[in-house]
């Protein structure tokens, strides 16, 4: 791999960009590995990363049924904050933050991480509650999160002009100042480019159909590519997490639903902070670099694997945003669109054995993105070593027959 | 936007429902005998399917009643199931 430096830039500039070279390689799968990572979204890419940096297992193919980042990496809205509820959450989402501030270094690939603080508008007292209590936890955790007064809110966000008669007034905020935006893309190639560099096979357009067992135990994936045998296969595939936990006939506690997004037009600089509005199961808009102004909400509130949503969502979305801003509704919408993602049951990451051996999963659950560089480290963990890293510990699937739920459904929107 | 047929109601807005998950979800006779995964394979744990699913409605700001409709999670093409009306 040629590193990325000031001088490359310089170097192919002279020579008009023709001579970069390829990112990756595009090998044809071998015969047999020793890790299988099923999904080339973040999750799965940085699990082989993670595998060949920290573990030296290199013989590790990712398999990807189209093309690395298709699936939600490409899709989010990029925020990646750490503002939740129970303890068994903070510190997994902390050791993220920690990781996304220093994988540009360690990847040699810039993720354009843009600390922009993320405030949320409290219009209830259930939601101040809530605020609090999580302001508590995180400090617990030595992260940041304070509550801001209306008069701080109204300072740090000008154009932010609320309507006299809103039915729910804001009362002021709550600010995560370490939230920030990472541009997703760049995380799978970053990790598709440090993995490959180490030796591991990036294999596009190659769909995983069945998991091939022999006395409880996996030997290897059939693909549209032929078989391919396999020691230990983590599985990483976001909105499709029933469809292939069920080749080894796993259930899991999870529905697969749609969540949408939509970008205007792009315009001159007015929203530095990443605002939700209507507290934390509501609306959430942010202006990318580009300029757009980005905006989503919660889940379709059914399950769908059809990858298109629903429009009361955009509707209702609509009307809380104009509420607060009533000037973007001057704004023309330029693209909408929409990802399929696992909840699980109870709202909180899934990195686990199940009952087939050698069959791991990691379901990146309702906000997987800011999961992303953590996930991706305990699940190489866990594979490498068939027990759960520390701070991935609660995150198996015995949680659900223990009783021992992280409960974060409530609070925790997918942004 | 779906159209659900509501078997008294007819086909209304899919804002009016609540989709109240999977209909094949069979609550264990006796949960004391069952095995902790049993139980919570009962609880927590979905079919999840990618095509045909039976599931239950609630037209909650309709007739507020109960029925089974079978979806689509791909083309979202709906079937209604008869028996559920009765
Ligand atoms: C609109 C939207 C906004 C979001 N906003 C945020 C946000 O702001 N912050 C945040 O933290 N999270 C957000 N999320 C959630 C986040 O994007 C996902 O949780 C996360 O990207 C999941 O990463 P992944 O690598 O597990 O999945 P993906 O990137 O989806 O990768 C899974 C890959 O598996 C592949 N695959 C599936 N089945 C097979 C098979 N059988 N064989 C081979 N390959 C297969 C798919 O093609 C896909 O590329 C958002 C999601 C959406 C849709
Ligand atoms: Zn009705």
């Amino acid at each position: 791999m040629k590193r990325f430096s000031i001088f490359s830039l310089a170097r192919n500039a002279l020579t008009g960009h023709r001579h970069w070279e390829k990112m990756w390689r595009s090998p044809d799968p071998k015969r047999e590995y020793d890790v299988v990572i099923i999904g080339g979204g973040g999750h799965g890419l940085g699990a082989a990363y993670f595998l060949a940096k920290e573990h030296g297992i290199t013989n590790v193919a990712v398999l990807e049924k189209g093309w690395l980042g298709g699936g939600n990496t490409g899709r989010n809205t990029m925020t990646v904050r750490s503002n939740f509820l129970r303890e068994d959450s903070v510190p997994f989402h902390e050791m993220s933050l920690d990781l996304y501030h220093q994988l540009s270094r360690d990847l040699n690939y810039n993720l354009m991480v843009s600390q922009r603080g993320m405030i949320t508008f409290i219009q209830s007292s259930a939601a101040n509650r809530v605020a609090l209590q999580m302001a508590n936890t995180m400090h617990i955790y030595g992260a940041e999160y304070r509550m801001l007064t209306l008069d701080e809110v109204k300072q740090k966000i000008p154009i932010f002009d609320p309507s006299p008669d809103m039915r729910l007034p804001v009362r002021g905020g709550v600010y995560q100042p370490r939230a920030s935006m990472v541009r997703h893309d760049a995380v799978a190639w970053g990790f598709a480019r440090a993995a490959d560099a180490r030796g591991v096979d990036i294999i596009q357009n190659c769909e995983v159909t069945g998991i091939q067992q022999e006395n409880g135990a996996v030997t290897g994936v059939e693909t549209t590519r032929g078989l391919i045998k396999a020691r230990k296969i983590g599985m990483a595939v976001a909105g499709h997490g029933s469809v292939v936990a069920s080749m080894v006939g796993q259930r899991l506690p999870i529905t697969t639903q749609p969540l949408q997004a939509w970008v205007s037009e792009p315009v001159k600089p007015v929203l530095n902070e990443i605002v939700v509005i209507r507290s934390y199961y509501g609306t959430y808009l942010m202006q990318s670099d580009k300029g757009e102004i980005v905006v989503g909400q919660g889940c379709d509130p059914y399950p769908s694997y059809a990858q298109r949503g629903t429009f009361p969502i955009i509707e209702d979305a609509t009307t809380s945003m104009l509420e607060v801003f009533p000037s973007f509704g001057r704004l023309k919408l330029l693209r909408h669109w929409a990802g399929m993602l696992d909840i699980p049951y109870d709202g909180s990451p899934i990195i686990s054995k199940t009952n087939t051996r050698g069959f791991y999963i990691d379901v990146a659950g309702s906000g997987g993105f800011k999961t992303t560089p953590a996930a991706a480290k305990t699940f190489a963990h866990l594979i490498a070593k068939d027990t759960p890293h520390p701070l991935a510990e609660k995150l198996g699937l015995e949680r659900f027959s223990s009783g021992r739920l992280i409960q974060e459904g409530g609070v925790s929107a997918n942004r | 936007m779906l159209e659900i047929p509501c078997p008294w109601c007819g086909p209304r807005n899919e804002s009016e429902f609540v989709c109240a998950g999977e209909a094949d979800r069979k609550r264990p006779s006796d949960p004391e005998a069952e095995t902790e995964e049993a139980w919570a394979d009962y609880l927590f744990n979905s079919t999840n399917p990618k095509g045909v699913v039976r599931e239950w409605w609630w037209h909650v700001s309709g007739c507020t009643r109960w029925f089974q409709i079978d979806r689509d999670t791909v083309t979202h093409e709906i079937t209604p199931v008869e028996e559920s009306s009765k």
